[in-house]
């Protein structure tokens, strides 16, 4: 177990996505790695004092400001001639990327810093509890966009973070998930290929705040982009570049896995709605494979 | 070398000689000469230091504690607004126990907004664990920043330093200033070396998250740090006079209070019109003095009891409030002397000066006029009753 | 004077969460196992280890039983079994 740059005995929740991710993300970019983390479950659950799950250099400050504590990590390295041969990775939840850390991460991005950004997209605060954030998807039941009598879940879609850092026009920006692991460390190697910010936002299924058996998180990761619900994409310079395709199943068979759209089960026209969404990205991003020919 | 020279061109020349390698900061009113300067010092290749444009003061405190925790001397400017906006960053960068320097150019509050001098940025931010020195006038603003650094990254303390200086009256005033030679400063100030960083060779895991069984003791070993900085302060001074040839105790100033019935305490750049009085009713036989308080945080308490214990009447200015309590400075001088024999026997407290109300000598002499056996508690100097209304009429 | 500040890398290992397991554990069977690594790639703890087929085990030391390793195994070759 020695290999492993994230240690064992760190205190995430059985079958945790998060985990799964971060570890591939930090194996894949070696012991050469430095990471800022902001507050949230990663944070919480792999150094509690007196123990720390990480092998690299890593540092926590504050709940949205990895991305500028990282700018000024990268800048001393500079200064002092060590940046060369070092990765630098800034992370954290999608509260903390996509809400209170936007604007860190939009300066980190627009100043040209070579850092990558890994958002850890569990899709509500999980760490306070399972609050809505601005990556919760439509009609999800959270605490803070609970059903009810006049509401059915979560009133907005997904704030979408991918495209807001491609319009940054850094070099690399990428989705990835769980679901396909392998993909996750590709991607990771493929931005520290390139010089600049970089930007790769990892769908994590948490089985506590989506509701289902800790042993689903990678099913549940994967009909989430078969479904076309989220997209595995890669944009170069602005510019989409790469697409994984899909034969798209129902959004339904996602949706009725999780505790979190049980809501949703009895409500066809909601579900149409969601199907909607999952439609939209199909087309926008091109996902659906061609029909098999012969 | 002596120059004529504008406060915040004083203080980003003396920031250069202590060769920071990371800067950051983002505009605001009055601190952005500085930054100016040192952005314009990069840009010419003086400075060989990583400038980084910001797009929040929050950014900017992150940037240095990023810089600083790579093993990087950094350093950031601010004011007013800014510094509140960095208030958690503030706290962060001391709880991290990372020597970042600032400058803070004091300034009023919002709302309403008002861009002018007052105490209130810092003083609101005093329990951050920071050191808060204050400047009474561009020479020591510019010092200030020297001693700083010594102070901040002796191995001793780890502590971050705010360089106060008063908004316009110090940044934007211009005087005689001593600019110290390259040799002077790197005698005075080695090279920075961080107590521990993030290294690839040796990777540490910073600012962890602390529970209710080691919490206590980060602030303790804080509070015991911030004492231990009393002692230290006014070492480093002497040795400052060695190399430097000006002579600051670093703690407290006393002028004229040997024999003084009547004594003022005050901080930063009113303390020189004080003095002016002071040599008035001197000249007119009064017997009152001043005592200038350099050193903010840590607190200076017995300095303080010392220089005063033995003044009847004491008037504390403060240029910033607590808003539904007693003035901040006041309470606190007060405090020095809570179960003490020896103590004034009146300890009274004035608010001045605040979002840029000019304190003028007259100000200063209803002041010590207004010194009597009556103790006052927050008496507002220079008030205009007329704009007050009981009742909000548009 | 100095607080607690920082902390040495990998000392999560000084705690044993195989503790946290309540009622199932993952078995290795190592019969069917072809090597594909996806159980030791994708396991939370990074507890799962092996070099080639059929030698793929777990450190129960870390192991909180979540059970996707069994699930994610293509030749079923990992099973979740009673706690003894």
């Amino acid at each position: 177990m020695k290999d492993h740059l994230f240690a064992a005995g760190h205190t995430a929740c059985s079958g945790c996505g998060q985990v799964m991710a971060a570890r591939l993300v930090i194996d894949a970019s070696g012991k050469n790695t430095v990471v800022v983390n902001n507050t949230g479950c990663l944070e919480v659950l792999s150094t509690k004092y007196p123990e720390s799950a990480w092998e690299i250099p890593w540092l926590h400050s504050l709940f949205e400001n990895a991305a500028a504590v990282a700018s000024g990590v990268e800048s001393g390295l500079k200064y002092l001639g060590k940046k060369e041969g070092t990765n630098i990775i800034a992370q954290g939840g999608d509260g903390s990327t996509a809400d209170i850390g936007l604007q860190a991460l939009s300066g980190m991005l627009e100043r040209g810093h070579d850092i990558l950004y890994v958002c850890y997209d569990n899709e509500a605060y999980m760490n306070t509890g399972v609050q809505r954030s601005g990556l919760t998807p439509f009609d999800t039941n959270t605490t803070t966009s609970p059903t009810g009598a006049l509401a059915v879940g979560n009133l907005r879609p997904k704030k979408p973070m991918p495209e807001i850092a491609a319009a940054h026009g850094i070099p690399y920006v990428a989705t990835a998930s769980v679901g396909f692991p392998q993909d996750i460390q590709k991607k990771v190697k493929k931005a520290f290929s390139v010089k600049g910010p970089k930007y790769i936002q990892i769908h994590v299924p948490c089985p506590l705040g989506w509701r289902y058996e800790p042993q689903l998180s990678i099913n549940i990761g994967k009909l989430a982009v078969e479904c076309g619900l989220y997209p595995l994409i890669e944009y170069e310079n602005g510019k989409l570049s790469g697409v994984k395709q899909i034969q798209p199943k129902p959004v339904e068979e996602y949706l009725k896995a999780q505790g979190r759209f049980k809501h949703l089960l009895s409500k066809p026209e909601e579900i149409k709605k969601i199907q909607e969404i999952a439609d939209s990205n199909i087309q926008k991003y091109g996902l659906k494979l061609p029909a098999a020919t012969g | 070398m002596k120059e004529f020279l504008e406060g915040s061109h004083a203080v980003a020349e003396v920031v250069k000689l202590c060769k920071p390698g990371v800067v950051s900061a983002y505009p605001i009113t009055p601190q952005t000469h500085i930054v100016e300067d040192l952005a314009q010092m990069v840009s010419d290749g003086t400075l060989k230091a990583e400038f980084v444009n910001v797009e929040s003061e929050h950014s900017a405190a992150s940037v240095v504690l990023g810089g600083e925790a790579a093993g990087v001397r950094s350093y950031t400017a601010t004011s007013s607004q800014g510094l509140l906006y960095m208030a958690e960053v503030v706290f962060n960068i001391a709880g991290l126990r990372l020597p970042v320097v600032m400058t803070c150019a004091n300034r009023a509050i919002s709302a309403p907004i008002n861009i002018w001098n007052d105490h209130q940025d810092s003083v609101s931010l005093r329990d951050t664990g920071w050191v808060q020195l204050f400047a009474e006038n561009i020479q020591e603003a510019a010092d200030f920043h020297l001693l700083a650094y010594r102070l901040g990254e002796d191995k001793s303390m780890m502590l971050p330093v705010m360089v106060c200086m008063d908004g316009f009256i110090l940044t934007h005033g211009i005087e005689t200033v001593d600019i110290p030679t390259q040799e002077q400063v790197d005698k005075f100030l080695p090279p920075y070396k961080a107590l521990y960083k993030l290294d690839v060779e040796n990777p540490i895991s910073i600012g962890p998250l602390v529970d209710p069984e080691y919490y206590l003791e980060t602030r303790y070993a804080l509070q015991k740090t911030l004492e231990e900085a009393l002692v230290l302060i006014p070492k480093l001074t002497a040795e400052f006079s060695k190399v430097f040839g000006r002579t600051y105790n670093g703690l407290v100033e006393g002028y004229r209070l040997e024999d003084a019935e009547r004594a003022i305490v005050a901080m930063g750049s009113v303390c020189g019109t004080v003095k002016d009085v002071v040599d008035e009713l001197r000249k007119k036989g009064k017997k009152v003095g001043l005592l200038k308080i350099t050193s903010y945080r840590p607190f200076p308490i017995a300095a303080i009891y010392d220089a005063l214990k033995n003044v009847p009447k004491v008037a504390v200015l403060d240029r910033a409030v607590s808003l539904g309590s007693f003035a901040p400075l006041a309470s606190e001088v007060r405090a020095v002397f809570t179960g003490k024999k020896k103590a004034p026997k009146v300890i009274s407290s004035f608010v001045v000066g605040l979002g840029g109300r000019d304190i003028t000598k007259h100000s200063i002499k209803e002041i010590y006029s207004l010194l009597t056996a009556k103790e006052l508690h927050g008496e507002y100097i220079d008030l205009k009753p007329e704009l007050l209304t009981p009742e909000f009429k548009g | 004077m100095y607080g607690p500040l920082i902390i040495k890398p990998g000392t999560s290992r000084n705690n044993k969460t195989g503790s946290w397991r309540v009622e199932l554990k993952p078995k290795f069977l190592q019969k069917d196992c072809i090597g594909c690594k996806m159980c030791a790639v994708i396991c939370p703890e990074g507890c799962i280890q092996g070099e080639a087929k059929n030698t793929y085990i777990c450190d129960y030391e870390f192991c909180k039983g979540c059970g996707a390793c069994a699930l994610i195994c293509p030749k079923k070759d990992i099973l979740m079994i009673k706690e003894e």
